[in-house]
């Protein structure tokens, strides 16, 4: 659905993206993972018909982005990281722009069902000026969906948000994923963990990784990692721990709690639970510890470090 | 098509919310009003002491109303484009599927049409001073009068929404605009005033003798209105220009 080949963005003598080749399939939900200024909104706003790349091509829906713009843009809803709004119009004024703007033959029904969808019905007659974030945000989600498009591309969707939006703005992106193609970005990995199929992961304008989630986790990290926080004195119980068979390494955080790392598919967890008990601890917490985003670009950045999966 | 009524819809409703549009009508209504009474009032006791003097016509008021307009216009097209650039809005515009003509071209018939509503109200002049002068008005005059001062709103409406695509700062577009018209209405003029060829570069050049020398003594000639047309297209396509550039950037 979304297709692009050594894509290449300068910005005057900087240089944003480079050689960027990836593909996202129909119906597939796609992570674009990194830290600030690492070419994700240079790469959304190509794939959008914004702005043509320096070098490269891209396609979307076998529409090329530069030469059959319109067609593109007409296929896409695209949320750009500042929510584009009118102040001055209200909730339903503005849609119904877009509407019209996108030639939609039953605007009001389709303003009504994009409103159904990030579930703003009963704010329609207000002004958008009076809006909170989380909601101006739902606003410009029911923008970029008003007109069914077949891919969406939403550029930080959770991007200053407090925690009950950003959990609310995640689950309708999970909904309409259902039957859409997504690319969206994020700097936060958990995110892309809740969300997504897949995730490409861009450091200064190239993609260091290309998996799902889990997989790129357990390939970085090559073990699972788990915490164990017990009422007690945790140095003792760290060298039971360590004796348990498939346990790989223990260590006391300056917090008290105690970490281990099992090489995947060896669950050994309900043995330490077993040995906590046993030795009369009071488990407080035993719980998985994924890695940082920080962690992740450190392993990637590294010399040697796995890269790139082979497609 | 479609899509430039759509944006001018927006823009022409836009301005009806706004206190500087207000301001704007305010002050040409306001000026070109009190400029009209004086000179009925002038007129009037001229002929009374005098026994006899030239009726006013309306070319006095459109006369001091370009003025109003070379002012006044720059205000009601800087936040055109910079506004939707500084908003993020254009982000939007420029990914929906329309071509960046239409968005510049509706911006500037919004503006249009607000000048043409601002415009309609000054018809009273005419209409009240036709019953005041016997055997009323030269309607000929005001005709070309009218059309001149229309033809003068559509090319500075047009000059200010190029300029504004090309600024970010509403307000740095407005000096520009400024800028450029007095330029081209005013400064443009002055090699011709020396030289005294009348079909000198400069003088075909300048915005204001197309309007001072024909349209507002009652002349209409197609070769003015061509002119004035050209230059509003011109304008119209460098904003587009500005637009794709922005897109390149």
């Amino acid at each position: 659905m979304i297709r692009t080949t050594g894509l290449t963005k300068d910005y005057g003598s900087r240089r944003a993206i480079e050689n960027l080749t990836f593909e996202v399939d129909q119906g597939e939900v796609v992570g674009f993972l990194g830290p600030n200024g690492a070419g994700k909104t240079t790469t959304m706003r190509i794939l959008a018909g914004y702005m043509p790349p320096t070098f490269g091509t891209a396609q979307i829906a076998g529409f090329d982005v530069v030469n059959e713009s319109i067609e593109v843009r007409r296929r896409v809803g695209y949320l750009p990281e500042t929510v584009p709004l009118y102040p001055d119009m209200t909730v339903f004024e503005y849609l119904k722009f877009m509407a019209d703007l996108r030639h939609l033959p039953d605007g009001d029904e389709m303003v009504e069902n994009a409103l159904e969808l990030v579930q703003m019905e009963q704010r329609a007659e207000g002004y958008i000026a009076n809006l909170s974030k989380g909601m101006r945000q739902r606003v410009g989600l029911a923008q970029a969906l008003l007109h069914k498009p077949e891919v969406l591309i939403l550029d930080e969707p959770t991007l200053g948000l407090d925690p009950a939006q950003v959990v609310e703005v995640r689950n309708i992106i999970r909904e309409i994923g259902k039957d859409r193609t997504i690319l969206l970005s994020t700097h936060i990995l958990s995110e892309a963990q809740h969300i997504c199929d897949r995730v490409l992961i861009i450091n200064k304008g190239h993609i260091v990784a290309e998996d799902s989630p889990e997989n790129l986790q357990a390939r970085l990290v090559g073990a699972e990692r788990s915490i164990l926080r017990v009422r007690g004195d945790a140095d003792e119980l760290a060298s039971q721990v360590a004796k348990i068979k498939g346990v790989q390494g223990v260590k006391v955080r300056p917090d008290g709690a105690l970490e281990f790392q099992f090489a995947p598919g060896v669950d050994v967890r309900p043995q330490v639970a077993k040995t906590v008990i046993k030795s009369g601890y009071d488990l407080l917490e035993l719980s998985p510890v994924g890695l940082s985003l920080e962690e992740i670009f450190l392993e990637l950045t590294r010399d040697g470090a796995p890269t790139k999966k082979e497609r | 098509m479609r899509n430039v009524w759509t944006i001018a819809r927006r823009e022409f409703r836009l301005y009806f919310i706004s206190p500087v549009a207000y301001i704007v009508a305010l002050l040409i209504l306001l000026v070109t009003g009190i400029y009209f009474v004086l000179i009925v009032y002038l007129a009037a006791s001229a002929s009374y002491t005098m026994g006899s003097s030239t009726p006013p016509g309306t070319d006095s008021v459109i006369y001091i109303m370009a003025y109003l307009f070379l002012l006044a216009l720059p205000a009601l097209t800087m936040r055109l484009m910079a506004e939707e650039h500084r908003n993020g809005t254009l982000e939007l515009l420029l990914t929906l599927p329309i071509h960046d003509w239409e968005l510049v071209v509706g911006k500037w018939l919004g503006s249009f049409l607000f000048i043409l509503s601002v415009i309609a109200v000054t018809l009273i002049f005419p209409i009240v001073l036709n019953r005041l002068v016997t055997p009323g008005i030269d309607q000929g005059l005001m005709l070309a009068n009218y059309l001149g001062i229309i033809l003068v709103a559509a090319v500075f409406l047009s000059i200010g929404t190029a300029i504004s695509s090309f600024f970010n700062n509403q307000f740095a577009a407005f000096f520009a605009t400024l800028a450029v018209l007095f330029f081209f209405w005013w400064v443009i003029g002055w090699p011709a005033a020396v030289m005294q060829g009348s079909g000198n570069i400069f003088n075909y050049l300048s915005l204001s003798s197309h309007f001072y020398d024909s349209l507002l003594r009652g002349t209409v000639a197609l070769s003015d209105i061509v002119y004035y047309l050209s230059l509003t297209a011109l304008g119209l396509f460098l904003g587009t220009v500005a637009v794709e550039i922005r897109r390149w950037k």
